[in-house]
């Protein structure tokens, strides 16, 4: 599934470019600790996560993931959405808690 | 082919970019995916503690057609216990930097994991240094 596929079917908000170039999800991870999920999360995954802060743009870029998903609505910074825009970063939003949302991803996408 | 990177030690929302700077390089040199997510990952905490814990320093790396070779340097308060930080879980992090999403006490063992080679050299009240050897 790709990126614009889980945001429609799941009616996330994109709060990063909304032209964003699309990719391919091929797994999810769950976490908030910035060192556990850097060493553990898959390529092209899709983070759900309700760290907000700068630091997230740099681990997904890093780890070459799909997307940032944020749960629970947490509010973002316009300095963390203009770095992610600048790295080519999609990061999305959901009201969904964490479980709630990878659950979602799990029926969405098949993975 | 030698790149230098200086490190701040107070501003947390630079942290990374050194890491990701070296990434597309590595990217745009067309090194093998696994190659590159390994550097990516462990120059990243290597990074980061040198952010958050060492107050800044520097950071070289060298490619060569054998290997990565990445050292960062501080002049921060050292590791009295090396055996110590690189349990995993174990980790001196401020609540300041906690609730940026540091301190899981992971860093160095992913530094372990992904590196093929770490190498630390630390005096207590002087200062860190930390090389990473990634081979092609
Ligand atoms: N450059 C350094 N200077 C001084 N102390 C360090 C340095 N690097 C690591 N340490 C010490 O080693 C501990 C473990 O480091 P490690 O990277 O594994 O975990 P962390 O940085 O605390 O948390 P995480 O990396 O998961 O965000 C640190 O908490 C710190 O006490
Ligand atoms: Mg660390």
């Amino acid at each position: 599934m790709k990126v614009s596929e889980l945001a429609k079917a799941l009616d996330l908000k994109v709060i990063t470019d909304k032209g964003f170039a699309d990719r391919e999800i091929k797994s999810c991870y769950v976490g908030d600790l910035l060192s556990w999920v850097m060493g553990r999360a898959g390529q092209d995954s899709v983070w759900i996560t309700i760290m907000s802060n700068v630091n997230i743009v740099a681990v997904a870029a890093l780890v070459d993931m799909a997307c940032i998903l944020l749960a629970e609505g947490v509010a973002i910074d316009e300095e963390v959405i203009k770095k992610a825009d600048s790295q080519g970063i999609i990061i999305l939003s959901t009201d969904k808690n964490s479980y709630e949302a990878a659950i979602a991803v799990h029926k969405a996408a098949a993975i | 082919m030698l790149k230098h990177y200086e490190i701040s030690g107070t501003d947390f929302s630079a942290a990374g970019e050194a890491s990701s700077n070296f990434k597309l390089i590595l990217k745009q040199l067309g090194l093998p995916a696994d190659i590159v997510r390994k550097v990516a990952i462990s120059m990243y905490e290597a990074e980061i503690n040198t952010v958050i814990h060492g107050g800044g320093g520097t950071c070289d790396a060298e490619i060569s057609d054998k290997s990565i070779v990445i050292s960062f340097n501080d002049n921060g308060p050292g590791i009295k216990d090396i055996d110590l930080a690189m349990k995993e879980g174990y980790s001196t992090a401020t609540d300041t930097v906690r609730e940026l999403g540091f301190g899981a006490g992971m860093g160095l063992p992913n530094m372990k994991k992904y590196a093929d080679d770490l190498q630390i050299k630390t005096t207590p009240g002087k200062g860190t240094t930390v090389v990473l050897t990634i081979n092609l």
